[in-house]
């Protein structure tokens, strides 16, 4: 998967969570869950759901490596085979 | 129509999913309705077969009045029918480019054939006042209720004479949401003389539990805290049953059962609490998933018309982002609802010394009728013992 794909996958999972987000007025390197007003239940299901796509394990203890969508975008092309 | 909670009064009919003659079972979704809090999925409670529908698509009808008749399967014969109901407000559902449905994407939303009830008729005027109206004219005149009366006589109203049909009578469905919270915290605040309590909880125990049992877990199987904090108030209530119920008709009706409302913020505005039945039941994990399948039901607009009537006791949590306390508003008719803060290190003295620990702000506001503060204080001790051995939940 290319680095594109990724950030392909990343925007179409997070628009299934906070649908009304504009990733181009998103402030990338901010806090994703407080830019986008997303509580623990929803980055759950945005984890969930990015895990199942690109058959990563997402560990909990990862979290702290996932903070701003930038950081999230970074994870995924570091994890994915 | 099924009443939704106390403060609804009417409903629209926007699905039926089940044809005349078709069988039915008890717990089957036969249809939707559109409220103020959302799309409403309408449960049977009854084996037997539908014998008609017995309101149109896209009407609004009362509380109370019946949608469909369905008979039982033993029944030879199909009951004699009853009056059709008329619509109790002429005004016709928002159209679809005006408020958007919430759409389910398993089921595709049923096509009503007309989704407009026909307007009342316009009155005749006596031929000296009589008015000539466009059919534009009187189409938007139905569509948002001006009376053409009120623009005069002796002139040909057209279109332009009337507002767009957008305008404050026909509100979106966030005001309409609004609107139902604001009637429910209002009834609240004049009929329950609320009583309120705080504490603080050690979540460490909880937190670690948490944690530790997430590390080798995929993310579909993970658990959050919010959970913990349910099963503990389920199990908490065993004990205090007066805070586990419904007060109408001047009466405490206790349930023996605790289904447990959950506060769930709406994106875009406004909030619903429906209920985890039987929160007391089942393994962590079975609640979580429970929990689960709730917030994405909920986020998708659509939920049973049983987890809305149903809660018994409401828990409003701020998650991990928000801020240390809440006090809550009870939720007519129920009697109490419990508060959880954000949880954050504090120095604690135990044994003599200062540690960090990982604490909570725990509130409860319960019904004055019903109960007093050293209940209370009991119940809440309760729900935070419970909280101190997240293995045993």
């Amino acid at each position: 998967m290319t680095r594109a794909d990724l950030r392909d996958t990343l925007i179409g999972q997070l628009g299934q969570i906070a649908p009304e987000i504009d990733i181009s007025t998103l402030d990338t390197s901010a806090d994703l869950r407080d830019e986008c007003d997303i509580d623990s239940m929803d980055f759950l299901r945005l984890i969930t759901a990015l895990g199942r796509e690109l058959s990563l394990e997402m560990p909990e203890t990862d979290y702290e490596q996932m903070r701003s969508f930038d950081n999230l975008l970074s994870y995924l092309r570091d994890h994915v085979a | 129509m099924p009443s939704l909670g106390a403060d609804m009064e009417d409903g629209t009919l926007v699905e039926q999913l089940i044809a005349p003659g078709e069988r039915v079972s008890r717990g089957d979704i036969i249809g939707a309705v559109e409220t103020q809090k959302g799309t409403i999925e309408i449960e049977v409670f009854e084996d037997g077969f539908l014998d008609k529908w017995l309101v149109p698509l896209g009407t609004k009808v009362a509380v109370g009045t019946p949608i469909a008749m369905i008979r039982a399967s033993d029944a030879p014969d199909p009951p004699t029918e009853p009056d059709v109901p008329q619509p109790v407000d002429p005004t016709p559902p928002p159209s679809p480019q005006e408020a958007p449905q919430p759409v389910d994407p398993d089921i595709a939303p049923s096509t009503p054939e007309d989704p407009q009830p026909m307007p009342p008729p316009i009155p005749e005027f006596p031929d000296e006042v009589r008015q000539r109206v466009t059919p534009a004219a009187r189409r938007r005149a139905a569509q948002t209720g001006v009376d053409l009366r009120s623009l005069g006589a002796g002139k040909t109203i057209a279109l332009d004479d009337l507002k767009p049909p957008k305008d404050e009578t026909e509100p979106s469905p966030v005001s309409a949401m609004r609107r139902a919270i604001a009637d429910a915290m209002s009834r609240s605040k004049r009929e329950i003389p609320h009583y309120y309590l705080s504490d603080s909880i050690d979540l460490t125990a909880a937190e670690a539990f948490v944690a530790n049992r997430n590390a080798d877990l995929p993310p579909d199987h993970r658990l959050l805290l919010g959970v913990l904090y349910i099963r503990a108030i389920a199990r908490a209530l065993a004990k205090f049953p007066e805070f586990n119920g419904t007060f109408e008709n001047d009466q405490f009706i206790p349930d023996a059962k605790p289904h447990v409302g959950m506060a769930i913020n709406l994106r875009g505005g406004g909030l619903v609490a429906p209920a985890l039945h039987n929160a007391h039941e089942g393994s962590l994990d079975d609640l979580m998933a429970r929990l689960r399948d709730l917030v994405e039901r909920v986020r998708q607009g659509r939920f049973r018309a049983r987890e809305l009537s149903d809660p018994t006791i409401t828990l409003t949590s701020l998650g991990d982002r928000g801020v240390v306390g809440i006090t809550g508003v009870i939720f007519p008719p129920q009697v109490a609802i419990i508060g959880i803060g954000t949880p954050g290190w504090t120095p604690v003295v135990r044994d003599g010394h200062v540690v960090a620990r990982r604490t909570a702000h725990i509130t409860l506001a319960a019904d004055h009728r019903v109960s007093d503060g050293h209940r209370g204080a009991g119940f809440l001790r309760a729900v935070i013992s419970q909280l101190q051995t997240p293995e045993a939940l």
